[in-house]
């Protein structure tokens, strides 16, 4: 028998704002255990939680762009249970009026195009952290994670293979960056998610029993994951044995899920509603600003790019992969610069020159106006691409003046024929085995005068009109 | 609605309580009391009335994304029964 997967996903997602969901204490990843935490985010008898204004505006921000309707009115819930990651022992989130719900994402595979369907979106807060320590055989809990904002993104059970579901969080995390409401740092879990999975014969319109899987830190581990547990329920199946419902936790090392716990007598929160948090009652007037205010997202722009400048596919996507990049982009072009230049120095220096300092676009100094000059200059024929991409190393980390550096280190282009023409003639005269080499029809034995000509003139002409220059005198 | 001695059992379980067999007793017939209120409100017609989660006209009270200092970590950890001088201590409780 064939089998199909069928695959939903809730994703996790911390928000980057300045402070936590109910209260005023910083969101900063780490520090030292407990320093990021008050009253309210430890659960402390009496304290009354707060919204912050950023987290809802980022999660109507959120809803907005994945094509939600936005919930008019809406309120939280407390979601009840006993784990000591939790200090008030019960979780505030939204089960009756979720903020955010029925909205839709397009994804494009190998295999095709597909629509991914949102069910909700809702606010929550983070929990703690254990550690446990084998030598005391103590848990210690670590509240500077407890009170983080989070959304939670919960599909139908619209994915078939893993591809779709990469395919998906690639897709929610440049969205949520562009939006500029998480950082989607998977090793630092503000994206996580939990997948849930179950397997039919393949035809069945029915849904068979899924489990949960969690623990899954990385894009690999999701699709390593997905195909184990798939290959697990289709075993079990065909030997004739159930599927249980539960939750499995994914084991990198051991490359298996394990059963957590399960959830036929685990799971009973006993949600209602929260009576510390007043209801929200969203305007028109609120959801039209916040529209009005929606960036341009990667897709839009990797179609505007293709349409109006005429940038193949990959280009697009890869100046697209970041909005910091993008931003770049635009803002070379609008300084006169060609798209595909401008394109083409991101691509090439602009992410090379990140790489190797291991930092973020978001992070960099270098600002359009520098980079647009550099390529002026080339396009003008007053610097050469070689020099250029050396004066780019040295303004890089600073946004450094591009004509300063020039002037101070004398690499403007020479354009001075006669002394190009000359050097060439001394070059040829010196070194006759080549100027031989390249008559008996080794054309290689150009480069290596091409080489001689361009240290003799420091690097500062150029190479192209060296190359013209010295093959006029050679067919002489 | 009746309150069960295996409902009591699944309440101490959700709530991680332990409870003598006397004391079952007891909360039996308490939360037998406690949920014969409810019936009295269920005595209501409340046909087309919208349900209401809170009791107080109050909505959309918000506050600014402004970081204040957080308090001081000795103070929390005094709250607790145990802890390290850096962590609240539990017993065991990783799986």
């Amino acid at each position: 028998m064939t089998w199909e997967t069928v695959i939903g996903l809730e994703t996790h997602v911390e928000l980057a704002t300045r402070t936590k969901i109910f209260c005023s204490c910083t969101t900063r990843f780490g520090g030292a255990p407990n320093t990021h935490c008050c009253p309210v985010c430890t659960g402390m008898p009496g304290a009354l939680p707060v919204l912050s204004r950023a987290v809802l505006d980022y999660a109507v921000k959120t809803g907005l762009a994945l094509g939600c309707s936005i919930t008019r009115y809406s309120k939280f819930d407390r979601k009840n249970y006993f784990y000591p990651d939790l200090p008030k022992a019960y979780q505030i989130s939204q089960l009756y009026l979720p903020i955010a719900r029925d909205g839709a994402v397009d994804i494009r595979t190998p295999a095709g195009d597909r629509t991914i369907r949102i069910h909700e979106l809702h606010m929550e807060e983070d929990a703690g952290k254990l550690v446990h320590d084998p030598w005391t055989d103590r848990t210690q809990i670590d509240l500077n994670r407890c009170g983080v904002p989070l959304i939670e993104i919960v599909t139908e059970p619209d994915f078939r293979t893993a591809d779709e579901v990469i395919a998906y969080l690639e897709k929610l995390r440049e969205t949520l960056r562009y939006l500029g409401v998480s950082d989607c740092k998977m090793q630092e879990g503000s994206l996580r998610c939990d997948v849930n999975l179950s397997v039919r014969p393949m035809g069945s319109t029915g849904l068979g029993v899924r489990t949960e899987m969690k623990n899954l830190n990385s894009f690999k581990a999701i699709a390593r994951a997905i195909a184990h547990e798939a290959d697990r329920q289709i075993e079990l199946i065909e030997e004739g044995k159930r599927v249980i419902q539960e939750t499995r936790r994914w084991d990198e090392n051991k490359d298996a899920t394990y059963a957590m716990r399960s959830k036929e007598d685990a799971q009973d929160y006993r949600y209602f509603p929260e009576p510390d948090l007043p209801p929200i009652e969203l305007s028109e007037g609120y959801l039209e600003s916040l529209r009005a205010a929606q960036p341009e997202l990667a897709e839009a722009k990797r179609e505007r790019y293709r349409r109006m400048y005429g940038l193949p596919e990959y280009d697009c996507r890869m100046i697209t992969s970041d909005r910091a990049l993008a931003e770049l982009f635009e803002g070379l072009v609008e300084l006169g610069a060609p798209p595909k230049q401008g394109a083409n120095w991101i691509m090439g220096e602009v992410l090379g020159a990140l790489s190797a300092r291991g930092k973020e676009p978001k992070d960099m100094a270098l600002t359009p106006p520098t980079l647009a000059r550099l390529i002026a200059l080339v396009g003008e024929g007053r610097l050469n691409r070689n020099t250029a991409v050396k004066v780019f190393e040295a303004v890089f980390d600073t946004d450094g003046d591009v004509d300063a550096h020039i002037r101070e280190h004398g690499l403007e282009q020479l354009n001075d024929d006669a002394l190009v023409r000359e050097t060439a003639a001394r070059v040829l005269a010196a070194d006759p085995r080549s100027v031989a080499d390249y008559r008996a029809g080794k054309e290689k034995a150009l480069g290596a005068l091409v080489g001689q000509v361009m240290r003799e003139l420091k690097g500062r002409a150029d190479p192209r009109a060296v190359n013209a220059v010295l093959r006029e005198l050679l067919a002489q | 609605m009746k309150i069960t001695t295996e409902l009591v059992d699944h309440i101490c379980g959700l709530s991680c309580l332990e409870l003598q067999t006397e004391e079952k007793q007891d909360m039996t017939a308490q939360l037998e009391q406690i949920v014969a209120y409810m019936d009295v409100l269920n005595e209501l017609d409340t046909t087309g009335i919208e349900p209401m989660s809170h009791v107080f006209p109050l909505k959309n009270v918000l506050r600014e994304d402004e970081e204040l200092p957080s308090q001081d970590r000795a103070e929390l950890l005094a709250c607790a029964p145990a802890s390290d001088g850096e962590a609240f201590l539990v017993p065991k409780a990783v799986e």
